[in-house]
């Protein structure tokens, strides 16, 4: 299969990735190779059968609204990168 | 008295009856531990001073009787750096979860302490679990214990190479698409990955949630199967655990297979398989044929589409499961942004290695507008079509046999740059995955380059007792092959 340059903009922005040259240019080969071998997916007839998400019967689950867990906040802020004033810090993003 | 080389239920014994000290036993593991690493890598971190104080308290409730069901108490193990552990470092082998420390430990951890396991570390693995090698960890390659010049197998490389090298006594790795049970191949150990919903995935770092499963690896079958007791059973937490009443797996390690039904896929003794390693499971074949199973030839379909399914699933799975990793809330995060879209794309750049950004490019891709049907909505197409192909099969066979790979242990670096090359070594685990079922790897012997070869049963979904029989029964038939180390 033949991956355009667009193909791999579109496709890193969509991962949110921000790809070197020469990485763009290693995915665009790596891509097409992998794809191309999916494509031989379509050698089986699948007519007629529907996608199976689930190898087994599941059905949703549910569970009473109520709150089990208690304050947690200063042990779920030790792993960030950046806090302050028990917030997760990111640059501005609204003006 | 070196106790390393035990198997854990030996160990077990000798501490239950007081002639080894739980803090005896982990010492040792610990001495062996600093003494081999250099030479296997194969953990990433290694936790002392918690293991030890743990043998201290370990041995305190075992005094006190508290754990006289528990057959595992006190004895040494380790765990695949994807299950979060309390406190202690769980990278996933990537270095975009270098210094995280989960809040909170997976259910199989929780469920390992009550029964006394004495943690002492969490071992390497392909980044994110995406590789068959463990040459993607950011920590470096793990070694293979049988020879260095080889990788382990992955990605719970480290899970495997650990108990082949006698650094713990079993250990606890994951199965997406073979991952517990072709290490365990290249390694010569045993590996189990069950039914899909068997134990929770409730803090087990997800790759690709709809195939993922966790599984023990040790040293022999009734090990394994000791283990899998141990972290079997429905949990609320993950909404795909089943309620399934029947974990006593134990009772299944009974050295009878007279009438049992084994079938052997045709093609999976066909094209691309080691001579060698077809040997190997031709006599395992015939090994039960002389206890009395009933081992034949049967047709497997749509067995050739499985791997190309398989990574359009996975990989879509996995772009969208990792698309939490943004340096906001915990892991690393880049240094170089001006506004929050350069902290998504650097940080996930700079802190994801090659394997899991191809992944989660071609994930991107297959989900994406225009190819989903194509593609994604394909692969579904054909696990139904695999997973029909499977009912079928066991509507005459209690048990497949095949390899667990094509070969025995790649040579380091063989795979690596050739993607592709490396995913069709994955040909006779996905299917398993896809279509949830049970599967056990053990050794069966060695190969003319001194490695081991590894057979797979699988069972029919919930058919470990029948995959365990099976595998109990081989085992006895010959002697357990340790490494030179």
């Amino acid at each position: 299969m033949q991956i355009t340059d667009e193909t791999i903009k579109y496709v890193s922005a969509l991962a949110k990735l921000q790809l070197t040259k020469e990485e763009e240019e290693r995915a665009k080969v790596d891509l097409g190779n992998i794809l191309g071998y999916m494509d031989t997916m379509n050698e089986l007839d699948t007519t007629g059968i529907e996608p199976m998400s689930h190898a087994f019967q599941v059905s949703n689950v549910f569970r009473e609204d109520v709150v089990t867990n208690g304050d947690d906040r200063e042990n779920l802020l030790a792993n960030a990168p950046a806090k302050k004033d028990g917030c997760f810090v990111v640059p501005k993003t609204v003006e | 008295m070196d106790l390393t080389t035990l198997t854990a239920l030996e160990l077990s014994t000798l501490i239950k009856s007081g002639q080894v000290t739980v803090m005896e036993a982990t010492k040792q593991t610990l001495e062996k531990i600093k003494e081999r690493e250099q030479s296997y890598n194969c953990f990433v971190t290694v936790v002392e001073e918690e293991a030890l104080s743990q043998a201290e308290e370990v041995q305190k409730r075992i005094d006190a009787g508290e754990l006289a069901d528990s057959p595992l108490a006190g004895v040494p193990m380790a765990i695949k750096d994807n299950i979060c552990t309390k406190g202690i470092k769980t990278s996933c082998s990537s270095k975009i979860l270098g210094d995280f420390k989960p809040p909170y430990s997976a259910e199989v951890v929780e469920r390992l302490e009550k029964a006394g396991a004495v943690i002492i570390g969490k071992l390497n693995m392909d980044e994110f679990a995406m590789g068959s090698t463990t040459e993607t960890s950011f920590y470096g390659a793990t070694l293979n214990p049988w020879n260095v010049e080889h990788v382990p197998g992955g990605s719970s490389g480290g899970a495997a190479a650990a108990v082949a090298a006698e650094e713990a006594y079993y250990t606890l790795g994951s199965d997406t698409g073979g991952s517990i049970r072709q290490p365990s191949s290249f390694c010569g150990v045993t590996g189990i990955k069950p039914t899909y919903g068997t134990v929770s995935r409730y803090g087990l770092i997800a790759y690709a949630s709809s195939l993922d499963q966790i599984g023990p690896i040790a040293r022999n079958v009734s090990d394994c199967v000791a283990a899998l007791e141990v972290i079997s059973g429905y949990d609320a937490k993950d909404s795909t655990s089943v309620k399934n009443e029947e974990y006593r797996y134990t009772e299944a390690l009974v050295d009878d297979v007279k009438g049992m039904r084994v079938g052997i896929p045709k093609g999976y003794l066909g094209e691309g398989l080691d001579e060698e390693v077809k040997q190997g499971i031709l006599k395992v074949a015939e090994e039960l044929r002389k206890k009395g199973a009933i081992v034949e030839e049967c047709e497997l379909e749509g067995i050739d589409h499985a791997i190309p399914a398989y990574y359009v699933i996975a990989s879509a799975e996995a772009s969208s499961n990792l698309s939490r990793y943004d340096g906001v809330k915990y892991g690393y995060r880049t240094e170089n942004f001006e506004g929050l879209q350069d902290v998504y794309k650097n940080t996930r750049d700079e802190g994801f290695g090659n394997e899991v950004k191809r992944r989660m490019m071609i994930g991107a891709f297959v989900l994406s507008s225009g190819y989903y049907d194509a593609y994604y909505n394909k692969a579904l197409r054909v696990k139904a079509v695999i997973k029909h192909a499977f009912d079928k099969v066991f509507e005459k066979y209690d048990v497949i046999l095949g390899p667990t790979a094509p070969t025995t242990a790649l040579k380091i670096g063989e795979n690596l740059d050739d993607p592709l090359k490396m995913y069709l070594g994955d040909i006779y685990t996905v299917s398993v995955n896809l279509a949830g079922l049970p599967a056990i790897s053990i050794p069966c012997g060695v190969d003319s380059k001194g490695l081991p070869i590894g057979a797979q049963f699988i069972g029919r979904a919930f058919g470990e007792k029948d995959i365990i029989r099976a595998a109990y029964s081989y085992e006895q038939t010959h002697e357990y092959v340790r490494p030179t180390l």
